[in-house]
């Protein structure tokens, strides 16, 4: 059997439906839905036209020439999905989970978010589709991804601050739950990454696959070959499984995952969960997360709100276990050079998540030399990091007015 | 034999359980309100082990157990209060835990520690039949009451199961929503209690229903006892502590004690 043909529930060992009986009616509900509109053609040429007319896709694929000279010459290209209305990804699975709720008759689409990306990406497509929205995220994140709390209020959406736990997304997560469970007869549940029961992590999965479709093909028209290694960031892992998914069975291509190493991956603040982690359920589903030894959540750390998560999706801890995938670390102070380079040598800002993905690659390259061909998925542009950057890079003036 | 059935039983089915923080407002703290239920007429006690992750916790009960992890609570603690309140009192004590700290344990080795110190069995929230093989296994084998819960929106199909799987009682979830004081009982309650009913006929499984979610008065305590077999309460009990303590506690314990002498239809 192919690895791409693996759909769950369960993923080896991991995934499943680890959900409070309350919420056991709407996840069958959702999976039976999902199946039947994913064997709709008219479905998928719904989601394909928004995705042409609305999304932008495809994205391109974008040579890296400067930034390769750099790192020693192994050619470096990059999936845009920067450059998807949005901002990033998240657009891809949010259309396709938001039209899979409109069939099911919900009016209001319930989410939790990060850094921002995925909520703001379902504040637009309950626009689009005129829905109701909330989002809950935590107060950590509120205040480094201000921007996106403004863009998301502008869109219509009722923003929702967490301020339990450890204010960021896992606990936005848990408040998102809590919300389901009261509003399930109207709400959706609209999951931003292939975490959670049984089958949003397929259904995520499949949203993103088209990164990796169309990533595959080009490099194929452009390069004339297939890359030798595939990077991307990993925090729950969406974009990573978007772009792994089309070459999980090409045996020859590298699947390398960034995680977020925070202040190093042998601190205390990190967010490695597959690399430092250990089996155990959160969040819906069975995968390797961060705990202690009395499987308490413990807090992650990383500069990049969309990868401070102590889980990960089940798929690729399934992966990384068969060894079909390799996930390493990549620290703030890694992701932030990345950043530095990727801007000034390209003329293209990355998101702070993307940034480990390019910092990966940086290093592979390096490693590997001028034969090598690396695909980097760039799952997001950094206009919201711009803040955080300014100040990492201290290039904001103290007391200039920001306009 | 279920300790916690055989206790609902001797209440002529008109059982109160109460729920309480393991660790809150600490350790001896814990056992003083334990003492109390039980002193003051309630049926069984349900610890609820403080999780990190609490998704069916409302806001009294997660800023319970969020202060209880934030001073360094451990699990040890709550076996320790379990064994101190079996050695004073006969009430059963059950843990109410999500369910990543078993898997953390191990399953078996949790269950063979439970039982060391006298538990009654375990409450697992967010634990479906499906995915409680190795538990079912280890609850028969340490003799341990399994407290699966029922859900107004669960098929009839999934009532069967947890009818099937459950021993001690059936928590019979009262609305769709999270833990905390409610105005009005939802009727979604009775209908799910009714239908349960149905369901426990047609197996010919003797299980009580003992409903939770939501109750906080005396006088819904004695609603709920005209239509199922116990009432649960919780938030109640944590906001008498902590506005109040173990006196507010006492007063609270009184009230909600007063709801199972009233006969009310």
């Amino acid at each position: 059997m192919n690895l791409r043909d693996v759909r769950g529930p369960e993923f080896g060992e991991y995934g499943g439906i680890h959900m409070p009986e309350p919420l056991m009616a709407a996840i069958d509900e959702l999976a039976v839905a999902y199946e039947e509109a994913r064997q709709d053609p008219a479905f998928g040429e719904e989601l394909a036209r928004l995705g042409r007319e609305y999304t932008g896709r495809p994205s391109l694929l974008t040579e890296a020439k400067r930034l390769s000279a750099s790192v020693g010459g192994a050619r470096i290209l990059l999936k845009r999905e920067d450059l998807n209305h949005t901002g990033s990804h998240k657009i891809n699975n949010v259309l396709g989970q938001a039209l899979l709720a409109q069939r099911l008759g919900k009016t209001r689409l319930v989410a939790e978010t990060g850094a921002g990306q995925h909520g703001v990406a379902t504040a637009t497509a309950a626009a689009l589709f005129g829905m109701e929205c909330t989002i809950y995220m935590g107060e950590v994140d509120t205040e480094r991804q201000a921007l996106n709390v403004a863009r998301m209020r502008l869109l219509g959406a009722e923003v929702v601050p967490v301020t339990t736990g450890a204010r960021t997304l896992k606990d936005a997560i848990n408040e998102g739950m809590r919300d389901w469970v009261r509003t399930v007869d109207t709400s959706h549940y609209l999951m931003g990454t292939v975490a959670g029961p049984h089958p949003y992590p397929v259904m995520v999965r499949d949203f993103h696959a088209q990164i990796g479709e169309e990533a595959r093909a080009q490099m194929l028209e452009q390069v004339g070959r297939l890359p030798d290694a595939v990077l991307a960031c990993v925090g729950g892992g969406s974009n990573a499984m978007g772009i792994f998914h089309a070459f999980l069975d090409d045996a020859d291509v590298r699947l390398i995952g960034l995680e977020a190493a925070g202040d190093g991956a042998d601190t205390e603040r990190h967010a490695v969960t597959i690399g430092r982690g250990t089996p155990g359920v959160l969040h819906g589903s069975r995968s390797y997360m961060l705990q202690d030894a009395d499987g308490q959540t413990r807090d992650s750390h990383s500069i990049s709100a969309g990868l401070d998560y102590p889980g990960v999706g089940p798929e690729h801890a399934w992966l990384h276990d068969i060894g079909r995938a390799e996930y390493e670390p990549v620290s703030d102070a890694e992701a932030m050079d990345a950043f530095r380079e990727l801007t000034r040598l390209e003329g293209i800002m990355p998101a702070i998540e993307s940034a480990h993905a390019v910092a990966g690659a940086m290093r592979l390259a390096r490693e590997l030399g001028p034969d090598a061909v690396l695909l980097v998925s760039l799952s997001g542009r950094g206009d919201k990091d711009v803040a955080t950057a300014g100040q990492w890079f201290d290039v904001i003036d103290e007391g200039a007015t920001q306009s | 034999m279920s300790r916690t059935q055989q206790a609902i039983a001797a209440s002529n089915g008109r059982a109160l359980i109460g729920y309480l923080p393991a660790g809150y407002p600490d350790q001896q703290g814990c056992v003083d309100a334990c003492i109390a239920l039980a002193e003051g007429g309630f049926t069984a006690i349900e610890l609820g082990l403080p999780y990190s992750d609490p998704s069916l916790d409302g806001p009294v009960i997660q800023a319970a157990t969020q202060g209880t992890l934030d001073r360094g609570f451990r699990i040890e603690e709550a076996f320790e209060t379990i064994a101190e309140v079996t050695r004073r009192t006969s009430i059963p004590v059950l843990v109410m835990t999500y369910w990543n700290p078993v898997l953390r344990w191990g399953v078996d080795r949790f269950a063979a520690r439970l039982a060391e110190v006298g538990g009654a069995g375990l409450i697992t929230p967010d634990l479906v039949p499906e995915n409680g093989t190795d538990w079912i296994a280890a609850a028969d084998h340490h003799d341990l009451d399994r407290i699966f819960l029922a859900a107004p929106s669960s098929s009839d199909a999934r009532l069967d199961v947890v009818l099937q799987a459950s021993r001690g009682f059936v928590y019979t979830v009262s609305t769709m929503g999270t833990t905390g004081a409610r105005g009005e009982m939802d009727s979604a309650a009775r209908t799910l209690a009714d239908r349960l009913e149905t369901r426990r006929t047609a197996l010919g499984i003797d299980l009580p229903r003992c409903v939770g979610l939501g109750i906080s008065t005396g006088a819904q305590v004695a609603d709920v006892l005209g239509y199922a077999e116990g009432a649960i309460t919780g938030s109640a009990l944590v906001a008498a502590l902590r506005d109040g303590g173990q006196e507010r506690l006492r007063e609270r314990v009184a009230d909600l004690a007063a709801g199972t002498l009233v006969q009310s239809h």
